[in-house]
């Protein structure tokens, strides 16, 4: 699999010649720190998929946003390929350099400008990290929703980019539901703002196209977050099951009995050991599955939905139910289930994470199709995921030393991928397309959806500047990738010439 | 017409020779939500021929149907399975339709605390301006594979696309509901919600008359009943937001033209010509008045909102600003490059 740009198959880029950019840069815009030399662009050649790596042309750190939009426009007159970055904790390569392009890097408006506890909300640049938010707004009483694995680290200005999720995503949504206004500069240069400090805004939803748009329509210069009082109490219960199916089931039941968890995860057997080899959380190892369900709010109803949700599990045959004692018990429940991939790390050299969603109904059917492709691969898969709203986090461990594990490993992803799409699921639920599922995207769209989205990309970049050949693939490369998957004997792009 | 039909190949046909002929569409369900927005002239495309529900499984928490399906059904299947519309859609008038409801993006009393149509929004089937039947989305919680193109038709009032199927995410209803009205006057009204927003309350719904405030409790019993204790005030027959979301209050009555004014909820009281009602805790203000437009709208904006008249009018929309007038406008043209999607309906070149 091909996943660094392929110009053939991605697109012209167009010829910068470094020298000449590095001083026109440097006589624009004096103060703006430009890393050049290979040793300092090293350590920028990949972000939260360190599988993939391209030293960029140059790295750019602004600090000032009249810097930013000084460089925006340079770039845009010189046709310089552009790709933006947070912290770069991403895990779909939504911010792998491009080596005829500067990576900008956003990390150093990290400033919170406001915390308007009477309005709920928060005012921060884009370098602010996720956790940041909920730390400035607790002596208020509120915190900031939407909990990537990665909040301690991962920045706003990608989260919006992302569109990250979190644990308690059914239940408090994904961040385009807790934002309300975002300050974008396009690749020309020009400030928008999406969203209103208000609940909505005027004319057509950009802050809804904008948000998880990795980096292909704008710069995110300032986000403004909706802010949620801190629920009173929030207790967690863990089941244990003997088959991964009956877990599913619980899950379902648990919805159908009118009770919306704050958190609904899942574990199976190879990821719970591995969780508490590494951070002995007190998970029963001998089940095949457990399901961790946290309740939160006012404590007479989380004590009554506590009531239910043990009924129900015990009628879904769970062979124990058990409620965390108290606060330490919780943290250390979560503690392994936000562990797990790590964990997973320390039983083996290498693993790759999926991120597919399905229909919570084909759960039983997904995690018995991942069993079959686990072993027709000869890899194993351990699967970690937030259960509550279908989206999957297969792990799949491989040893990268192993001549030909990695492309085992891919392959075997891409196949998972595909599964999740055949039951009417998506190649991913929260970490982006970004580079790695570029080849996915044309299993999940057709030709022509490809093409709308296309379109949608030249109404803000028209030269393709933005973060090219990421997230949406080109027909040209979807006509290569469909050659490999022929189905019932058509190419799903007839139309387009092959290489 | 009160069957299931599947009529997307119909829809898709029309499209298309409207494309041949270049004949603008308006695009219309049962035309509830008419007042709103600029009058278009176009061939009438009714959406109501292509109706009924999909796929509902009440335990998925997703209920996908055809845009031409009457709000109302939709509502009784999700009632007869103890599910709800968080968002609580106005109908405003009896065969108000799924793909009108979306395309409208309006949202009643509970909009503030469950979130917006477009939230809820998990995935479309729309007919595209090169006459194509696209699917973007789907019926899963999580998805970022893509723009998110089904969220940026919800509100779009049909400038676009024509929505053909809609994917709603949808919630249990609330085990216990319960109405207070509570007499104090609209600056404590907006000192307590403001307080109270910052707590772990229950509250569902808040509107000011100008005399008392009005608010819903929903939750589990014992967060209710005792909200209920604490707050204090006398019942309030749980009706009351139905009538709100439907425009049946009295306020509502009257020659005056009716303003939607959409600020951020902590503002203070306008000092505007005319009577006003406060709904969604304060972010939502509704104001029927014969000021001028102008004069309204400067007040609102100054305070970082909008206003929207609701009236079939050629201004029913707060004006777009430069450059974000001009991006607009490049979304429109690329996503409909004809110009046959409700042309005007937005703004007059939108």
């Amino acid at each position: 699999m091909n996943i660094l740009y392929d110009e053939r198959l991605d697109g012209a880029l167009p010829t910068v010649d470094k020298a000449a950019l590095l001083d026109t840069l440097r006589s624009a815009l004096p103060d703006l720190d430009i890393l050049h030399s290979a040793q300092d662009l090293r350590p920028y050649e990949c972000d939260g998929l360190s599988a993939y790596r391209v030293v960029p042309l140059l790295v750019v750190l602004p600090q000032r946003l009249e810097q930013v939009q000084a460089l925006l426009k340079i770039c845009h007159a010189h046709q310089v390929p552009v790709v933006a970055r947070g912290a770069g904790t991403g895990l779909s390569g939504g911010a792998l350099p491009l080596e005829q392009g500067i990576l900008l890097v956003m990390a150093r408006f990290n400033r919170i400008l406001e915390i308007n506890p009477a309005g709920r909300f928060a005012r921060v640049q884009p370098g602010v990290r996720n956790l940041a938010i909920s730390q400035a707004a607790a002596p208020h009483g509120l915190y900031y929703a939407p909990d990537p694995s990665s909040q301690i680290a991962c920045s706003i200005g990608g989260n919006v980019a992302e569109n990250a999720g979190g644990v308690h995503c059914l239940k408090y949504g994904l961040t385009v539901h807790n934002l309300l206004k975002v300050e974008i500069l396009t690749i020309e240069g020009e400030y928008l703002t999406l969203g209103s400090d208000a609940l909505d805004a005027p004319g057509f939803d950009l802050l809804a196209l904008f948000t998880g748009s990795e980096g292909l329509l704008g710069i995110v210069t300032e986000v403004t977050v909706k802010l949620l009082p801190k629920p009173q109490v929030a207790r967690v219960l863990l089941a244990s099951f003997d088959s991964v199916e009956k877990a599913g089931r619980a899950v379902a039941d648990i919805i159908g009995a009118g009770i919306i968890p704050a958190g609904l995860e899942m574990m199976d057997n190879l990821s719970l050991q591995a969780a508490e080899d590494f951070i002995h959380a007190g998970y029963p190892v001998e089940a095949a599955a457990i399901l961790l369900c946290e309740l939160d709010g006012v404590e007479a109803d989380v004590q009554d939905d506590c009531l239910r949700v043990e009924a129900v599990l015990k009628a879904a045959g769970a062979s124990e139910v058990r409620l965390a004692r108290d606060e330490a018990e919780r943290v250390r429940f979560w503690a392994g289930r936000k562990n797990a991939f790590p964990a997973v790390g320390r039983i083996s050299p290498d693993y790759y994470c999926m991120d597919g969603t399905i229909p919570r109904r084909a759960l039983p059917g997904v995690l018995h199709g991942i069993g079959e492709l686990s072993r027709e691969y000869g890899l194993r898969v351990a699967n970690v995921f937030h259960a509550g709203d279908g989206n999957m986090h297969p792990l799949i461990l491989f040893d990268a030393n192993q001549p030909g594990e990695l492309e085992r490993a891919e392959a075997l992803g891409g196949k998972i991928l595909e599964l999740c799409v055949a039951v009417g699921g998506s190649i991913t639920g929260e970490h982006g397309v970004g580079r790695e599922k570029i080849n996915q995207m044309c299993a999940q769209f057709n030709a022509d959806e490809l093409t709308l989205f296309h379109a949608v990309k030249h109404a803000f970049d028209p030269l393709g500047l933005l973060n090219p050949g990421k997230n949406i693939p080109t027909l040209q490369r979807c006509a290569e990738f469909g050659a490999m998957h022929v189905h019932h004997g058509q190419l799903p792009f007839p139309d387009l010439e092959r290489f | 017409m009160d069957q299931d039909h599947d009529d997307s190949s119909a829809l898709l046909e029309q499209v298309r020779q409207a494309l041949v002929d270049c004949t603008p569409l308006r695009i219309q369900g049962s035309d509830s939500k008419a007042m709103l927005g600029r009058p278009v002239n176009g061939r009438p495309l009714d959406t109501r021929s292509h109706r009924g529900i999909v796929s509902y499984d009440p335990t998925e928490l997703v209920i996908t149907a055809r845009a031409g399906t009457p709000l109302r059904e939709i509502e009784a299947a999700l009632h007869s399975a103890g599910q709800m519309l968080p968002f609580e859609p106005p109908h405003l008038g009896d065969g108000a339709t799924l793909g009108g409801m979306v395309a409208a993006g309006l949202a009643g009393p509970r909009r503030p605390w469950a979130g917006s149509v477009r939230d809820h929004v998990l995935g479309t089937r729309v007919i595209t301006g090169h006459g194509k039947l696209l699917r973007f989305g789907g019926e899963v919680m999580k998805n970022v594979a893509g723009y998110d193109l089904s969220r940026l038709l919800a509100g779009s009032f049909g400038c676009l696309g024509v929505l053909t199927e809609v994917s709603l995410k949808v919630l249990p209803r609330p085990r216990s509901c319960q109405s207070l009205c509570l007499t104090m006057g609209l600056r404590q009204a907006l000192d307590e919600l403001a307080a109270w927003g910052q707590q772990a309350l229950p509250i569902t719904a808040a509107c000011h008359d100008g005399e008392a405030l009005h608010l819903r409790l929903e939750g589990g019993e014992g967060s209710v009943a005792s909200a209920a204790e604490r707050l204090g005030g006398t019942l309030l027959d749980n009706r009351y937001w139905h009538d709100l979301r439907e425009q049946r209050l009295a306020f509502f009555a009257g020659d005056e033209p009716l303003w939607r004014l959409s600020l951020p909820h902590n503002s203070p009281s306008l000092s505007l010509p005319g009577r006003q009602l406060l709904d969604w805790g304060g972010a939502q203000r509704w104001l029927k008045s014969a000021a001028s437009p102008a004069v309204i709208r400067e007040a609102v904006a100054h305070l970082g909102g909008h206003a929207t008249l609701h009236a079939c009018h050629s201004a029913s929309f707060h004006p777009l600003a430069e450059p974000l007038l001009r991006y607009q406008r490049n979304l429109k043209q690329q996503l409909d490059p004809s110009g046959i999607f409700n042309p005007g309906r937005l703004y007059a070149d939108l």
